[in-house]
């Protein structure tokens, strides 16, 4: 309640708030308010010479080059970019957390190897071998999301670690351990709780990094595939004619970056008001 | 220092080895078979397994891997297996474009980031603060191919002020520099802006204010070379990012780097040169990152001291 009180005092959080809501209210509720069927290819959606028809009309937003509603795919779209930015970033954060804790608890051997393999990670090229993987590993969407969480988890990973070790350190840990508190007792009971800002920052900004992600790789075709609709796919689908049709690129690129400026500015509001160390930093 | 250097240059090497093991394993684990893709589809088994002992696929994992490194150590990065030539050559011979593209992309977001990071940090709190911040938000929210057909469509369909796609002229490198560099200025804007900041807040400063020195002096010549450090770092960063993440503005524009071999050689299962250029990109962001420690001190007497 506190922090959702100092979040209205932002404007900026209050607008990413308001479209994170109403995204997500427009995703759930797409069966009952997009006007067509995403996949139907309607004779009445081209023009007498097979061209897709621009924003107005019957079709808000317009048609596809197949004939498709834009507005009804769009509205499905944000179902399957929404579910893939939640279980992909949501996977990310866990093995982040679990990597960073264990890690930072542990240390010794055991933790110095499994931070020395974040390191190695940290040197893979990201985008490349995201990529790679999708292309290679018959794209659908739960393999869009594994890859990306694959690729992701690192820098949750990295944070976790050092806020761990600096909560290892700290007097009540070493209170409650000669009190005889077992490891899994400190480990849930005192240490995670302390890690909940950072994993819920982490979580808000990192569905942004995903939903642009899993855009990306629609875009180049090895993300989501057809005909479950996508943001990004419904890019790649068109792209060939973006210079006739630019509704076709350009809305569905609008609301990928409005949705993904929405999670950033919600991420960072939460960030500022969470951790009072880091405001007013990048 | 040179000691430092040293262990930096074996973590280095260490980190390469990873990387390499990692992707040899992934792309031999992947169900893709390149040998049933090189054979084509009327191919029999017969063929496809002359084709898997020619590329010594029937080795053992071990065994390839070993031979792979071997040949790495001798600077042989393996044979294409669709263009049945040397996978180094084939990288080299991309690579200028891509630096290029990359000291483009580099010089406009610094300049761009600088700028406004700067302008940011003095007007703090104010309106033209709170605007470049919440552009910068925009930048490093855009999807990056979106942004390529938008600068396409305005600049070169519409206004006809540049080139299509394709490589050669000092014309054709602007859109592409500037999709790259546009969504990158944002991150630079906050992260000079919060450095600038952090300098601000010093007693020197105030100091330098009540000596009477003008703002202008105080910004360039007693904050700004401090708050150049986190800069170097990003700089760093970024000549890694560049190259893994050039994939997508060299489809969209045609441009004949790195990213465009990498990604016609993922759609045909071409897995040395997905290797090769798989590690010359953890190569770059290795060398950007030692590229950062070793320029450190030289701008900083701090470090130099430790």
């Amino acid at each position: 309640m506190r922090v959702f009180k100092a979040m209205l005092r932002q404007p900026s959080a209050v607008f990413g708030l308001v479209v994170v809501i109403l995204v997500v209210a427009l995703a759930i509720a797409a069966p009952l308010i997009a006007p067509f069927s995403p996949d139907d290819q309607l004779a009445e959606g081209l023009s007498l010479e097979g061209a897709p028809l621009p924003p107005g009309g019957p079709f808000l937003l317009g048609t596809d080059t197949l004939g498709r509603d834009l507005l009804s795919r769009l509205l499905f779209g944000a179902r399957t970019s929404l579910v893939i930015g939640l279980v992909a970033n949501g996977v990310a954060v866990a093995i982040g957390l679990l990597v960073g804790i264990l890690a930072g608890y542990i240390r010794g051997l055991v933790g110095n190897l499994m931070m020395r393999f974040t390191d190695l990670m940290m040197a893979f090229p990201a985008l490349l071998l995201a990529i790679v993987l999708a292309a290679l590993l018959k794209p659908s969407l739960w393999i869009v999301a594994m890859v990306i969480a694959l690729v992701n988890w690192v820098q949750v990973a990295r944070i976790v670690y050092t806020e761990t070790r600096g909560l290892v350190e700290r007097d009540f840990i070493m209170a409650e351990r000669s009190l005889g508190a077992g490891h899994f007792r400190i480990l849930v009971r005192h240490i995670l709780p302390h890690l909940m800002p950072t994993a819920i920052v982490w979580s808000t900004l990192g569905i942004a990094t995903t939903v642009l992600l899993e855009a990306t790789l629609s875009f180049l075709g090895i993300g989501v595939q057809p005909p479950d609709a996508s943001w990004g796919n419904i890019i790649f689908d068109n792209q060939t004619y973006f210079q006739d049709a630019p509704w076709l690129v350009f809305i569905p690129g609008a609301v990928i970056l409005l949705t993904a400026l929405s999670f950033n500015l919600v991420g960072d509001a939460l960030r500022d008001i969470l951790d009072p160390t880091q405001r007013g930093r990048g | 220092m040179t000691l430092v250097i040293l262990r930096r240059l074996v973590q280095a090497m260490l980190i390469l080895l990873g990387v390499a093991a990692i992707t040899f394993l992934l792309l031999y684990a992947l169900p893709a078979d390149p040998a049933v893709l090189i054979a084509g589809r009327s191919a029999t088994p017969q063929m496809v397994a002359n084709i898997r002992h020619e590329l010594g696929l029937d080795q053992p994992l071990l065994f390839q891997f070993l031979h792979y490194l071997y040949g790495l150590v001798h600077g042989d990065f393996g044979r294409s297996y669709t263009q049945r030539t040397a996978v180094l050559p084939l990288i080299l011979a991309r690579l200028p474009a891509t630096l290029i593209l990359m000291a483009a992309g580099i010089t406009v977001e610094v300049v761009l980031g600088l700028t406004f990071g700067v302008i940011a940090a003095i007007r703090r709190g104010g309106l033209i603060d709170r605007t470049i911040m919440m552009l910068s938000f925009v930048g490093v929210s855009s999807p990056q191919f979106v942004v390529a057909l938008l600068l396409l469509y305005v600049f070169a369909a519409t206004l006809g002020w540049f080139p299509m796609s394709g490589f050669g002229t000092p014309a054709h490198v602007v859109l592409p520099a500037m999709t790259l560099g546009v969504l990158g200025a944002g991150w630079y804007a906050r992260m000079v802006r919060s450095a600038m900041i952090d300098v601000l807040n010093h007693d020197y400063v105030r100091t330098a204010r009540a000596k009477g020195l003008s703002g202008r002096r105080i910004i360039f010549r007693h904050v700004l070379p401090n708050a150049i450090l986190p800069i170097i770092a990003m700089i760093g960063i970024d000549i890694g990012q560049f190259m893994s993440g050039v994939v997508v503005v060299e489809a969209v524009y045609g441009w004949p780097g790195i990213g465009q071999l990498a990604w016609q050689a993922i759609q045909q299962v071409d897995i040395p040169i997905i290797m090769g250029v798989t590690l010359v990109s953890a190569l770059a962001i290795v060398i950007g990152n030692l590229l950062a420690d070793v320029i450190a001190p030289f701008v900083d007497p701090r470090i130099r001291a430790q």
